[in-house]
């Protein structure tokens, strides 16, 4: 596992979840997404800029769930974009649906509060 | 605050873009106001669009409104992805805010901010929504492979989600409130003749089963009033659409349902200056080259209002 400071959102596979958002001394944000998904494209940038404004607080991970179905499934994800914050490893909260950034931002702020 | 635009437009669907193209080519220079993550509007979330004149073999959704935003680019509309939080409409200079703090002025506003997904009004749909609930036939429909599901209503788009779904689940259930379908011929055809597909007539959603996953949705018969249930692990809901007018009721003339009222065959509300086209007027046509219709309307409209302004303004100088 890397203490390297991400400025942007990082991509997670089956093996490599439990390095990036498990194991994270920070707390994580998985964005469960995919390719074909209208509204997880629409939020995708708006998790780009909270990846850089919240760097080496909050940590983006990004689940491609087309190709890793598996981690999906673990955490019960049936509607995408869902974002799953964790820390400490575990899940601390769920939110379904692409939000607007001032909503992300709040529950970023809560997420390290 | 920066300066007094001629026009601000909210809403970025097949109505916005398309009233953003008019007056941008008219020499407007319109802001578009174009929604932060909901940009593009209701095509953003379908696949193959097949009615939009203009394209033989059908068009993806996403890319229809992609050229469109480019095509309203061209003539220099000034796109900004961001959410209308406040509107102030009355009096000649009308302003709006915006969810990333910015607020903008202008002496006209189009409003087509479109329509959102009708709700069953079910408690437990919000706690189970990411859990088995959902909207969206095409984001997650994936989820459901081998699996059984039901989706609830009986138009187009429940036709669409249904026989999209079939690629994935085992089965799916369409529980619809009357004993025929609205959706038009080639949908219900379509649905009616796919082997994976079974219908629940006359049938009202009561309630759903499920701690933290959807496992059943519970239905009352409407004539026999039998209850029953339908074992689910995934239900769709397409049951139509309520008008995103929720930033303007009160100020700006809505009927019964929320659709904003416009006078005649014009675009123009009860507010000088402010005008409405796309499905935020329309419960009756609701499809995208009516939105797009009705834009180009109220492009016109608002230039043939500013027109009319300037002509006072400069009556006024002169004398
Ligand atoms: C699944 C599905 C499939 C469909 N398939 C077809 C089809 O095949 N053919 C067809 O003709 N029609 C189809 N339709 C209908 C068609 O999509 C709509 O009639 C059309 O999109 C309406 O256009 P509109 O511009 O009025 O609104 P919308 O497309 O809903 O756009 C609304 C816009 O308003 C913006 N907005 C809302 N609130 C705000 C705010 N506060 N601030 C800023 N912006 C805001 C949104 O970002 C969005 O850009 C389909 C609809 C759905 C849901």
């Amino acid at each position: 596992m890397t203490d390297a400071v991400h400025a942007a959102p990082v991509a997670a596979t089956e093996d490599t979840f439990q390095a990036e958002v498990i194991d994270s001394p920070i707390p994580v944000v998985v964005d469960f997404w995919a390719a074909w998904c209208g509204p997880c494209r629409a939020v995708a940038p708006v998790l780009d800029e909270l990846a850089a404004d919240y760097a080496g607080r909050v940590k983006v991970v990004k689940v491609d769930t087309d190709a890793h179905p598996n981690v999906a499934m673990v955490y019960g994800v049936t509607s995408i974009p869902t974002l799953t914050f964790f820390n400490g490893g575990e899940v601390v909260k769920s939110v379904v649906g692409a939000k607007p950034k001032p909503t992300l931002a709040a529950l970023f702020d809560e997420a390290i509060a | 605050m920066s300066e007094t635009r001629n026009l601000i437009i909210v809403g970025s669907g097949p109505a916005g873009y398309t009233a953003a193209i008019y007056a941008a080519r008219a020499g407007l220079e319109p802001l578009v106001i174009a929604g932060s993550v909901t940009a593009g509007g209701a095509l953003m979330n379908t696949t193959e669009v097949e009615n939009f004149p203009g394209f033989v073999e059908g068009i993806q959704g996403p890319e229809l409104m992609e050229t469109l935003q480019g095509q309203a680019e061209r003539f220099g509309a000034d796109i900004q992805f961001d959410d209308a939080t406040e509107l102030s409409l009355e009096g000649p200079v009308k302003t709006v805010k915006t969810g990333l703090g910015k607020e903008y002025s202008a002496k006209a506003v189009i409003l087509a901010t479109g329509s959102a997904y009708r709700e069953l009004g079910l408690d437990d749909e919000k706690r189970l929504s990411g859990k088995g609930v959902s909207w969206c036939a095409t984001c997650d429909g994936f989820f459901f492979r081998d699996q059984d599901v039901v989706v609830i209503g009986g138009g187009d788009s429940a036709m669409e989600e249904a026989t999209f779904l079939t690629r994935f689940a085992s089965k799916v259930t369409v529980i619809h409130r009357r004993d025929e379908l609205r959706a038009s011929k080639i949908m219900a055809d379509r649905a009616k003749n796919d082997p994976k597909i079974e219908f629940v007539w006359n049938a009202e959603v009561t309630g759903l089963d499920g701690d933290d996953k959807l496992t059943a949705v519970n239905v009352r018969d409407r004539v026999t009033g039998v209850e029953s249930s339908v074992p689910a692990t995934g239900m769709f809901v397409a049951i139509g659409h309520v008008p995103r007018s929720e930033l303007v009721t009160g100020v700006v003339d809505t009927d019964a349902e929320g659709y904003v009222q416009v006078q005649g065959r014009t675009t123009a509300t009860n507010v000088d200056g402010v005008f409405a086209c796309g499905d935020l007027v329309d419960n009756r046509y609701r499809q995208a080259i009516t939105a797009a219709g009705s834009g180009c309307a109220a492009a016109l409209d608002a230039q043939h209002f500013l027109d009319t302004l300037a002509d006072v303004e400069l009556a006024e100088v002169s004398a």
